[in-house]
């Protein structure tokens, strides 16, 4: 609580500091949440953002299914240049998710009261985001039928994955960041799901909110074994925070091409997935509470928060930036050197300087709270950010690939209507996932909200 | 081609000018018109402590006992890590279905002892390895007890050295001192590509010691190394 010196009596600063508005009771937090599942019509524009939503997600079934058919030789990589969107897009998913995983394990841990109205429906978002980058692993392989093959089965051929390559170090990482993460989300729906199959008035909503419940009853008993659960699953999840994201980082500064093999990936790569992931978390909650009316319980101290947090988290990547730099010059190593000139004069600099400019230059306007606290800026910043991003991992991965050792083998990379067709059709998944879940699920946790009326009220 | 040859041997090529930097070269500029060639084939190297072996997920690229850095298809799943981290760029990829597999009288065509490529598969030079193999096993024909004869030095010709005209490719056992190719790597003109990288290659070269007549020089000006 900021609670505690002298400027709280200021309005202004009072109004920042509220994680909800006042006047809400116990039935009123019920009724505005539970409502927007079961009671309000389904909007027209719902139905529209769907509607192309869903659009984009056949885009990407037809995408693929080409892909199968055809071969990955549909995509614009090539040799030298192996991985190009696939990857760019499935580390720009995975780090999207990360945020979601922060906000409701870390911040939990932690006791930010803040984290109450938004980790719901940032950790769908976390889902959401790990089917999409799930995705790309398995369909960038030139035979995705044998994929498996990258799991420890008992083969009758007696081989196992080679446990050197990064790449298995990633389907570890990535299957138990999607595992926790779903366990985590769904253990925290369970009262929820209690309430509107306690609230809900037809009969198949009723059966099916009731199976998901798992027989809750709000007794004191469940209530205590649910809270261990659930403080034992934030504290599974909180590791995974730092280590998903460093374990896929290690898919390049393991490697040898300059511009991959650099120590400071790890630390960078998890900074850039939490500014990512923020980034997103409010792509969403802005039209969120503004279709919703939400504003009561996200609020301007969530924006600004959130804010904050991208900021902080932008600083450490600007120092990535860097020290990536000054590593490659001071090492006095010919192929850093290079690496440094291409990225700066090369055939692709216009991408690293458009980097900079949207995950550098532009976010330092955050350090001014009217800034931060101005709903469309921030709108516009987390969509600057989230470009700016996606174009780190393009610089990353690809336009180090195009000119390595040896000149003889330099290449171009050109992406494909393939390239972007898949790309755009997670966009696509992603978004229409999310359409489902605030159709039919909580987006805010009303158990925790409840909690907080009663922390309000004793503040007021 | 979009950076899809399927040639498990690129013929690099550099000029030398004689020229420092890019400015000194505008395009009227008489030594460009001639300039002095080099090139330089480059198949697998088939290093000792080879990049791509250590991040194939699935062990698809792999050491034999002999040195050899084989390549198993059917294992192979196509991330295509292994040529992102080869340093010489010479892994090749079936990014589409390149082979005809449908036509009746391409399939005489092709050699039986070479697996037909396949979709989504990597690919690369293999020091021919169906020659080594037909070559040991011709030795342990002829072997007395069950015991192999010995692979004699130059019994294995790979298909590259017996195409090159000029005999500049030499294939054989580098851990036997007497044979031919460890008689040429003692030469102080054995050189590694990319040596400083560790990768420790077993192809290495021999650098071209040329001394031309000065009038007949060209644009040659600096010593040769």
């Amino acid at each position: 609580m900021s609670a505690g010196d002298t400027h709280v009596n200021s309005p202004e600063i009072q109004r920042l500091a509220r994680v909800i508005e006042p006047g809400h009771s116990y039935a009123t937090v019920t009724d505005k949440i539970a409502s927007i599942v079961l009671t309000r019509p389904t909007s027209l524009g719902w139905l529209a953002g769907f509607s192309i939503a869903f659009t984009l997600m056949m885009v990407l079934m037809g995408s693929i299914a080409w892909l199968v058919t055809k071969g990955v030789g549909i995509w614009g990589i090539n040799i030298p240049i192996g991985w190009g969107f696939a990857i760019v897009n499935f580390v720009w998913w995975i780090g999207i998710g990360h945020a979601g995983t922060l906000i409701s394990a870390i911040l939990f841990l932690l006791n930010q009261k803040w984290r109450t109205s938004i980790n719901r429906f940032a950790e769908a978002m976390t889902l959401f985001a790990v089917a999409c980058a799930g995705i790309f692993p398995l369909i960038h392989t030139g035979r995705p039928w044998m994929a498996y093959y990258m799991f420890p089965y008992p083969s009758t051929m007696g081989i196992w994955p080679q446990f050197r390559s990064p790449l298995i170090w990633d389907v570890f990482a990535v299957s138990t960041y999607g595992t926790v993460s779903a366990l985590f989300w769904f253990v925290g729906l369970i009262p929820d799901l209690a309430t509107l199959r306690d609230r809900a008035t037809n009969k198949a909503a009723q059966i099916i909110y009731g199976m998901l419940a798992m027989g809750w009853r709000g007794s004191a008993r469940h209530w205590h074994r649910y809270q261990s659960a659930y403080l034992l699953l934030a504290g599974l999840a909180t590791p995974l925070v730092l280590s998903v994201h460093s374990v896929i980082s290690f898919d390049f500064s393991i490697a040898i091409v300059p511009g991959w093999h650099t120590t400071v990936f790890p630390p960078y790569f998890v900074a850039g997935a939490i500014y990512s992931g923020f980034a997103m978390v409010l792509t969403i909650a802005i039209p969120l509470r503004k279709a919703y009316d939400l504003e009561d319980f996200i609020t301007m101290r969530h924006l600004e928060n959130m804010a904050k947090v991208m900021l902080a988290t932008g600083l450490i990547v600007a120092y990535g930036y860097f020290f990536e730099f000054f590593m490659s010059l001071y090492s006095g190593n010919k192929f850093d050197v290079f690496l440094v000139q291409q990225r700066l004069h090369g055939p692709y600099s216009s991408y690293y300087y458009a980097l900079i400019l949207c995950n550098i230059l532009t976010p330092q306007v955050l350090w001014f709270q009217k800034m931060r606290t101005n709903v469309a800026v921030l709108f516009v910043m987390s969509l600057v950010i989230n470009v700016g991003m996606w174009l780190e991992r393009f610089v990353i991965v690809v336009i180090s690939l195009t000119r390595d050792f040896m000149p003889s083998a330099w290449g171009r990379y050109q992406p494909t209507f393939w390239d972007w067709s898949t790309f755009i059709g997670t966009l696509g998944l992603f978004v229409s996932l999310l359409f489902l879940f605030v159709r039919a699920l909580p987006a805010i946790s009303i158990a925790e909200m409840r909690e907080l009326v009663h922390t309000s009220e004793d503040h007021e | 081609m979009r950076g899809r040859e399927m040639h498990w041997i690129r013929i690099d090529r550099y000029y030398d000018t004689g020229l420092k930097t890019q400015e000194d070269t505008p395009a009227e500029n008489p030594e460009l018109a001639n300039p002095q060639t080099f090139f330089q084939p480059v198949p697998c190297q088939q290093c000792e402590n080879a990049p791509c072996e250590q991040v194939c997920p699935v062990g698809a690229t792999v050491h034999s006992a002999e040195g050899l850095n084989d390549m198993v298809y059917n294992r192979c799943i196509g991330t295509r890590y292994c040529s992102n981290n080869c340093p010489y760029k010479v892994r090749r990829f079936n990014f589409l279905r390149f082979q005809d597999w449908e036509t009746p009288s391409l399939k005489l065509m092709r050699n039986p002892e070479v697996t037909i490529r396949s979709r989504g598969v990597m690919e690369k030079c293999t020091y021919c390895v169906q020659r080594i193999n037909n070559v040991r096993i011709t030795a342990e024909k002829e072997g007395e007890n069950g015991a192999s004869r010995g692979i004699r030095d130059g019994e294995i010709v790979t298909a590259c050295e017996q195409a090159c005209p000029s005999e500049a490719i030499v294939f054989g056992d580098a851990n036997n001192p007497n044979n031919r190719v460890s008689k040429l790597r003692a030469q102080q003109r054995n050189y590694n590509l990319l040596g400083e990288l560790n990768a420790r290659p077993r192809t290495t070269y021999l650098g071209a010691v040329r001394n031309p007549h000065p009038d007949l020089a060209g644009p040659e000006k600096k010593e040769p190394a």
